[in-house]
């Protein structure tokens, strides 16, 4: 390609081309009105969101779902301040996104003036790298790498600050072809005796555990993850970012693990002998589940060797890319029986299902209705699930055989929900995309009903509604004396009318026999659709 | 425990920002940092004391690696090294005690870098010890301002930290 003249914020235009990207997520404003003018002439289609935090968790999802990076515009100051959430969300989570925000112009950067904000500074916490361009000819250098840093290695989200200047400055463009950035050469490669060191452990051991973290989706490894289990006949646990990533009623599957885990999955990890943690951080909310894990030997392959020894001492360290590791691994691994180990799990697993608990008239038992809608959905089904109680009924309880989970993990973001389906949705417009969310969360987030209609992505809601935040509730009946402040959503709006308002078809569910039925309306809808689920305001966040 | 890192670093603005910011955030203390650039005037290489367990330096070094601008991190132990910190100190000093702060500064090397009436400043390249120590022999005189740079630090012998 040669090089060709154009402005820079065409040049920036160019690039998103080059990198494959047909869709972007974004609010526009004053500071980033050149690059606008030439999305309009690039043809490049753009989502207009109603608020700049959901363009970044569209994009989210839409990363997610793609496995490449995904791209959110804003403006300068407080467009770009509000990206900062969906900044640190998608950090947390290991996504590839490209932020694009508009600056003020070069010579005014530093004066205060109106709507400025050193967003680069601001988000430096929360991003994998970031770049303020000061000279426009650095343009096409900068995509390239942005795409490149967000995608590979561990993902994450990078951030381009362009002032408005800049945007209209003339430049020869020509894209480059390759990356080349001596500082950042992320490892690939597998060490091949620590690989043959993890084969030995899995040979020798007795009662091998696989924690699949949401590093496999990243690495697109899944697959092989699931060859390793069955061919070696190791259990299988998830964290809640790997949830999705085995079959619900996969013989070798255990669960969720953690402080909101199941009890199979969690007395899985306390009594292995070897833990194989894949693409796993094991973070807080995950580790608290391990308490008797001293005696096990544990093997951890993740692609960021900060993340190795971090949370966790692990006796056999393994860097790389997981879908190039475990390839290499499964030439080393052989079939191996551990009948006992996983009888004794089965028996863990057959015990814990406890009787469903009958809610009092004019409510729903949230995770019976999960179960339900679980049990309803097509192949390839994108369940969001949003943050608070409602999150963990849905990671408990959804049980997906073949689909894809898509949660704010590590972040515990609400309102993450209804925009990353948005996202979702418009990244796999074929696959059903389900957000499940409470109605605090929702209230953070209803404002996307109108993304969904303006442009026609046609995702679907499910709202629990128990008029409380319901996970904060249960931490002060719990431990504050039941001394409930700031809990109770009094004032909501009537969620069926809202939808409706919108344009959009709803039920509202009070009593579990009226649940099929408005899964099937909700499945069989060309369009989005909205539930309301009504939740007792006491319902308790685990079984 | 007191560690010496030494971190290669691409010659950019912000680079600074993101190392110390991470030091911040991640709660590892700095005694001290020191940057400037290097022969290759690309690279700058910043010098930093901190203070932490086996498992924090682990963690700095594995943490700043990851960012992006980062080209190198090594660990040293001290006594692997040659580290020096520049400091001033202005003390006030009456003409009857000039000759005897000069014979002072005399015998640790240091050089006598301004004087008026009533004060004088001295300048002392040296270890942070000697320099500790130095500063503790002026103190009865009156100290009126001190200056330090922070200490850098080089390995001792034929090698170097190259890329």
């Amino acid at each position: 390609m040669a090089a060709e003249k154009m402005t820079a914020a065409q040049a920036m235009a160019m690039a998103l081309k080059a990198e494959g990207i047909t869709t972007v997520f974004g609010y526009p404003g004053a500071a980033i009105c050149p690059f606008y003018d030439e999305l309009y002439n690039a043809g490049i289609h753009h989502v207009l969101v109603r608020h700049e935090v959901n363009a970044g968790h569209a994009a989210s999802g839409y990363a997610r779902m793609t496995g490449r990076p995904a791209v959110a515009v804003a403006t300068s100051g407080p467009g770009a301040t509000n990206l900062i959430t969906a900044i640190a969300t998608a950090y947390m989570d290991s996504i590839p996104m490209v932020l694009i925000t508009g600056q003020v112009s070069s010579e005014m950067i530093g004066r205060d003036v109106f709507q400025e904000a050193d967003i680069t500074g601001a988000a430096e916490p929360f991003v994998k790298h970031s770049y303020l361009v000061k000279n426009a000819d650095d343009i096409a250098v900068v995509f390239k790498n942005a795409f490149y840093i967000a995608g590979s290695g561990r993902p994450g989200p990078v951030l381009i600050d362009v002032p408005f200047d800049i945007q209209k400055t003339e430049i020869e463009f020509e894209y480059p072809e390759t990356v080349n950035i001596r500082s950042y050469k992320p490892s690939v490669e597998g060490n091949k005796l620590q690989i043959k060191r993890a084969a030995a452990a899995i040979a020798k051991s007795e009662r091998p555990l696989i924690c699949a973290g949401g590093g496999l989706f990243t690495a697109n490894a899944v697959g092989l993850m699931r060859e390793l289990a069955e061919r070696a006949n190791i259990p299988v646990v998830n964290t809640m970012m790997g949830l999705s990533s085995m079959p619900a009623s996969h013989p070798l599957f255990y669960g969720m693990i953690g402080m909101h885990g199941c009890r199979a999955a969690n007395y899985a990890i306390n009594h292995c002998d070897l833990l194989i943690l894949l693409g796993a951080r094991v973070g807080d909310r995950a580790v608290t589940a391990i308490n008797r894990l001293e005696g096990a030997t544990v093997i951890h392959i993740d692609v960021d060797p900060a993340e190795i020894g971090k949370n966790l001492s692990v006796n056999i360290p393994v860097v790389g890319d997981l879908k190039n590791i475990l390839a290499v691994l499964l030439t080393q691994v052989e079939n191996y029986d551990h009948y006992e180990w996983l009888q004794q799990l089965t028996g863990e697993k057959e015990s814990q299902d406890k009787p469903t608990v009958k809610p009092k008239d004019g409510c729903v038992n949230p995770k019976e209705f999960i179960r339900m809608l679980g049990k309803s959905l097509p192949d390839g089904t994108v369940i969001c699930a949003d943050v608070g109680q409602n999150q963990i009924w849905t990671c408990a309880n959804i049980n997906l055989e073949n689909g894809r989970l898509l949660t704010s993990g590590g972040m515990g973001t609400m309102g993450y929900s209804v925009p990353a389906s948005v996202g979702a949705k418009a990244a796999s417009p074929n696959s059903e995309v389900i957000a499940i969310c409470g109605d605090g969360s929702f209230q953070m987030e209803f404002m996307e009903l109108a993304t969904m209609r303006q442009h026609g992505i046609f995702s679907k809601i499910i709202v629990m509604v128990n008029n409380r935040l319901g996970m904060v509730r249960e931490v002060q009946t719990n431990m504050y004396g039941d001394r409930q402040i700031a809990v109770a959503l009094d004032g909501s709006p009537d969620f069926i009318k809202l939808a409706e308002a919108y344009g959009i078809p709803a039920s509202r569910v009070t009593d579990i026999s009226q649940a099929q039925q408005a899964i099937d309306a909700l499945l069989a809808a060309k369009e989005s659709y909205l539930i309301e689920v009504v939740v007792d305001e006491n319902e308790k966040t685990i079984l | 425990m007191k560690h010496t890192i030494s971190v290669l670093v691409e010659n950019h603005a912000g680079v600074l920002a993101r190392v110390a910011g991470l030091f911040a955030r991640r709660g590892f203390n700095i005694d001290s940092l020191a940057v400037g650039v290097t022969d290759d005037e690309k690279i700058s290489r910043i010098t930093i004391i901190a203070d932490g367990t086996d498992y924090t330096l682990e963690q700095i070094e594995k943490q700043l690696n990851k960012l992006i601008d980062v080209i190198k991190v090594r660990h040293f132990e001290n006594h692997e090294l040659l580290t020096r910190e520049l400091v001033l100190i202005k003390i006030a000093c009456q003409p009857s005690q000039r000759a005897e702060v000069i014979a002072l500064a005399e015998i640790v090397k240091a050089k006598i870098s301004d004087i008026t009436a009533n004060t004088m400043t001295l300048e002392l390249s040296d270890s942070v010890d000697r320099i500790k120590n130095f500063e503790e022999l002026l103190r009865p005189y009156g100290i009126k301002e001190v200056v330090r740079t922070g200490s850098i630090a080089m390995q001792k012998g034929g090698v170097s930290m190259k890329l």
